[in-house]
């Protein structure tokens, strides 16, 4: 896995998760001082709808993001597989 | 607890074999406006605030462990292939006679990090406007190493770290605001 | 035009070593004029949030590098 260079669709798909995770990020912070912006609260939960699907994409191709049991692992435990984030 | 994820905030990308910038760059990992202090602190006042802004100094702090990860990114990618002579020339000689090419936390001066970097009065108004100006401390670093650097895909990660620091000081404003007036439910007596 | 780039001129001596600067500058973030955010405010679609830093396009800051003053 280490030796392996991973291919131009990973950071494409990559960018795509930190994109909308940064939306929900910033929902996050605005909500926590606007708790009664309905607007808001319905975008985030879309967000995170698709946030969900998107991890399922990214971990199928590329393994966990999480662990501690929130992602599934395959056979071998693939959580500790370079490349980790500062390498790629 | 906190569960890790494997990738980082923000794509971080080093266009120049330069490891001078590393040395600018450890301001923001150990320094006293640095993410680690800035995570640290957030964090640290969670125990003592009230209830209605626990959330956004668990979130900003959170978020600044992000940006910890991201700065130690650009110094991994800008060390890690350098040789002891170009460590060296970079101003790192001192650095490379004590770490090699580890991390460390301390900044651009070579100061080790400090818990004293980190105020905690345990006064919602004090503590929040420390946070303030903890913010905008951080975002002109970020401007000063932003004028030093040369390195336009570096520049680029700097200057979403520098527009965070923004949004976080939008924030703590607003929590402010907070403490200061029951916004959402009016309480007659 | 309207700018959040403040600019003073500071005092010159005929003794100063160095060249002066005639004009020196500072930045005063978008979010200083806007107190407690309005909801619904315009945002930047995600790929465009994410590179610019902030969803909403309000706070948007974009730094010019500054090498005197």
């Amino acid at each position: 896995m280490s030796h392996k260079q991973l291919p131009k669709e990973y950071y494409e798909l990559l960018e795509e998760l930190q994109a909308t995770d940064f939306v929900l990020l910033e929902l996050t912070l605005y909500l926590d001082t606007h708790p009664n912006d309905i607007d808001a609260i319905k975008q985030f939960n879309e967000f995170a709808k698709m946030r969900k699907q998107l991890k399922k994409k990214y971990e199928k191709e590329y393994g966990p993001l999480l662990q501690y049991g929130n992602s599934y692992s395959s056979y071998p435990w693939n959580w500790d597989d370079a490349p980790w984030p500062w390498q790629v | 607890m906190w569960v890790y994820e494997k990738k980082l905030q923000y794509p971080v990308k080093v266009s120049t074999c330069n490891p001078m910038l590393a040395k600018f760059l450890i301001e923001q990992y150990g320094g006293a406006d640095g993410e680690l202090a800035a995570a640290l602190r957030y964090l640290n006042q969670r125990y003592t605030i009230p209830d209605k802004v626990v959330g956004l100094l668990t979130d900003i702090g959170t978020e600044e462990f992000a940006h910890l990860e991201m700065i130690a990114t650009m110094i991994y990618k800008l060390t890690k292939d350098a040789t002891s002579d170009q460590m060296k020339e970079a101003g790192l000689g001192a650095h490379y006679a004590n770490h090699d090419r580890a991390l460390f936390y301390q900044n651009a001066a070579g100061v080790p990090w400090t818990a004293s970097y980190i105020a905690a009065k345990g006064d919602p108004i004090a503590d929040l406007y420390e946070d303030i100006a903890a913010e905008e401390k951080a975002r002109a670093t970020y401007q000063w190493i932003i004028d030093l650097s040369d390195d336009p895909d570096l520049n680029d990660s700097l200057a979403f770290l520098r527009e965070r620091e923004i949004v976080h000081s939008q924030r703590f404003r607003e929590a402010v605001e907070i403490l200061k007036e029951e916004r959402d439910k009016k309480k007659f007596y | 035009m309207y700018t959040n780039r403040k600019y003073y001129e500071p005092y010159i001596s005929p003794f100063d070593p160095c060249k002066p600067i005639r004009m020196k500058s500072y930045s005063t973030p978008p979010n200083l004029y806007l107190g407690f955010q309005p909801p619904g405010l315009e945002q930047f679609s995600p790929r465009e949030a994410l590179k610019s830093g902030t969803l909403w396009k309000v706070f948007y800051d974009p730094y010019e590098k500054n090498k005197e003053g």
